[in-house]
């Protein structure tokens, strides 16, 4: 037997490199051919925006910048949390669900290949949603904000996808493949809210004020704000250790709904 | 457990429990270097988790499984192993030559995909969408991401189930091909046409035990079993005399044999009953051959079946 073993196939760091990069690539082919995903992914944030950020009030101040700027941040925000929520929660529930995830695992496929494809589709989606935020709010909305500036808003809401991939995966890993979407929704929305993201924090209840920290997404919010000049007090570094530790969570919950696969297949 | 050099998968004393069920009870089996093994079995007979415990898809509850030497949850040790397994959605907004070239992309030395697509019958249709494709096809597509990998172990849990001939037809003849390349492959159906058509080695799996091993002529000596159904003043004692003659049942007013030589049993009968009627020669149904099976196995091996 121990002939064979000598002759299992290594991954090089080359092969690695082409595993990783076609699972990218088709993870990303195969979604946008989806409108059911693209089209509320994308128009979803851009819409709002173009409603509270630019056709009304967008010029107003609120603190040290404008609320089209403000929202600029936080939309973006919300649009993050959409592409990564939906594509990871909706996707990962149905090909687990479906069996397609079996069939994958069944291959010599890194299992990190799987999620480093799909992380990368939620980024380039945000990275989309984010850009186009910025065009719009400069163009119509009054908005200005240094390249630097922008860079590091897209910086962060790339980094900032992450969590809320890890969190999607969760949802994948326990929902079935129809409540998915339903799931994300009850989640996505009355969090978004209750995280500042579609009005200003200053502009709600004093008790939800006090619940957002407990969010993931306000603390996203949070950091997107900083980088576009709305700078509160206290540094990035608290939110950065919040969303991590969110991270690790969801992902921990994942893992255990995973492995639970494991009792209920066949059963 | 006999394990030597020519062993490239094996389930040794290996139990698998569900919640609820037990889907395997202390299965030992081996997979040998270049045969065509085939798992056969009823419906919720644990064939399918024997193959998914040898894909490293979930693990034993006790003992072993191995491939290559190795536990099959390590991903580089199903580098050459290729599965086809039942599924019931595949993303279908990936073109054919899409899906296979990602499943290309996670082995070192792949099969072209010109080669796949023609091994899988799929010629000129490497644009279409998955998601635009027949129930065959689909299968099809299926079987080119199990060996696209050019794999030297191949898995296939119930490959022509409700395929139409000509796909389940393409499939056998690919199978056979590569079994004459020197490729091991695992087959589980609940064909018997299929195990006569493909297999080496049978071993026969019901409520998650082994009940029969063995080549694919003996498991179908034990199960070729047909079935006479007359009315007869020949009394049972008198018709077990015949020698070809393996059981004798009256049923209401029928008299019901069973035996694997219907034409002798039927001129004995006629001479010593020229008025016999109502006369019925049936294959015995896969469903009776497996009870069939069952019971020797109860005979033979007594403890493994009550344990």
């Amino acid at each position: 037997m121990s002939s064979y073993a000598a002759e299992i196939p290594r991954f090089s760091a080359g092969r690695a490199w082409r595993v990783y990069s076609t699972e990218a690539k088709y993870e990303l082919l195969k979604t946008l051919r989806q409108p059911a995903y693209v089209i509320p992914t994308l128009t979803f944030p851009l819409l709002f925006y173009v409603m509270f950020g630019v056709a009304f009030g967008g010029r107003q101040a609120i603190g040290p910048v404008s609320l089209a700027t403000y929202l600029l941040a936080t939309y973006s925000t919300v649009g993050v949390m959409g592409a990564s929520l939906f594509g990871f929660g909706a996707g990962v529930a149905m090909e687990r669900g479906y069996g397609w995830l079996q069939v994958k695992r069944a291959s010599p496929m890194p299992p990190l290949a799987y999620l480093v494809g799909k992380t990368f589709m939620s980024i380039i989606f945000s990275a989309i949603i984010v850009t186009s935020l910025l065009i719009l709010g400069t163009l119509f909305g009054g908005v200005h904000i240094s390249i630097i500036a922008f860079l590091k808003l897209l910086g962060t809401m790339i980094v900032g996808a992450i969590p809320f991939c890890a969190l999607g995966l969760a949802i994948g890993c326990y929902a079935a493949p129809n409540a998915a979407p339903a799931v994300v929704n009850v989640l996505f929305l009355p969090m978004s809210f209750c995280s500042g993201l579609w009005l200003p924090l200053q502009l709600l209840p004093k008790f939800l004020q006090h619940a957002a920290p407990y969010l993931p997404a306000y603390h996203l919010g949070q950091l997107g704000l900083k980088q576009v000049g709305f700078g509160e007090a206290g540094g990035s570094l608290p939110h950065v250790a919040a969303l991590a530790g969110f991270t690790v969570v969801f992902l921990l919950l994942a893992l255990r709904g995973f492995s639970r696969d494991d009792v209920k297949v066949n059963a | 457990m006999q394990s030597n050099e020519s062993t490239v998968a094996s389930l040794a004393g290996v139990t698998k429990k569900y919640t609820k069920i037990t889907a395997l009870r202390d299965v030992s089996l081996n997979v040998r270097a270049g045969e065509l093994l085939a798992v056969l079995g009823p419906n919720g007979a644990g064939k399918t988790t024997a193959v998914r415990l040898l894909l490293g898809l979930t693990k034993p509850g006790s003992g072993l499984a191995t491939v290559f030497g190795h536990d099959p949850r390590n991903a580089s040790a199903r580098g050459r192993i290729g599965a086809m397994l039942q599924v019931a959605k595949v993303p279908e907004t990936l073109k054919i030559k899409e899906h296979i070239n990602l499943f290309r992309s996670y082995y070192a030395n792949p099969l072209s995909l010109q080669s796949t697509l023609e091994a899988a019958g799929l010629e000129g249709m490497e644009n279409r969408l998955f998601g635009a494709l027949s129930g065959g096809q689909k299968q099809r597509v299926l079987f080119a991401l199990a060996i696209c990998g050019n794999p030297d172990l191949l898995f296939l849990d119930e490959p022509t189930v409700g395929l139409d001939i000509s796909t389940r037809h393409l499939i056998w003849q690919q199978i056979r091909r590569l079994i004459q390349q020197g490729r091991t492959v695992v087959l589980t159906t609940h064909y018997l046409e299929e195990v006569d058509a493909l297999a080496d080695r049978v071993v026969v799996l019901n409520h998650g035990v082994i009940v029969a091993e063995g080549t694919s002529a003996e498991i179908k000596a034990r199960t070729a079993q047909r079935k006479i159904r007359c009315s007869t003043r020949l009394r049972p004692s008198e018709i077990e005399l015949i020698p070809e003659v393996s059981s004798v049942s009256e049923q209401e007013s029928r008299t019901e044999i069973r035996t694997s030589q219907v034409e002798p049993v039927l001129r004995e009968l006629f001479i010593r009953d020229p008025n016999l009627s109502a006369l019925e020669v049936s294959n015995s149904t896969l469903e009776e051959a497996f009870l069939k099976i069952v019971e020797t196995g109860n005979h033979e091996n007594p403890q493994e079946v009550t344990a």
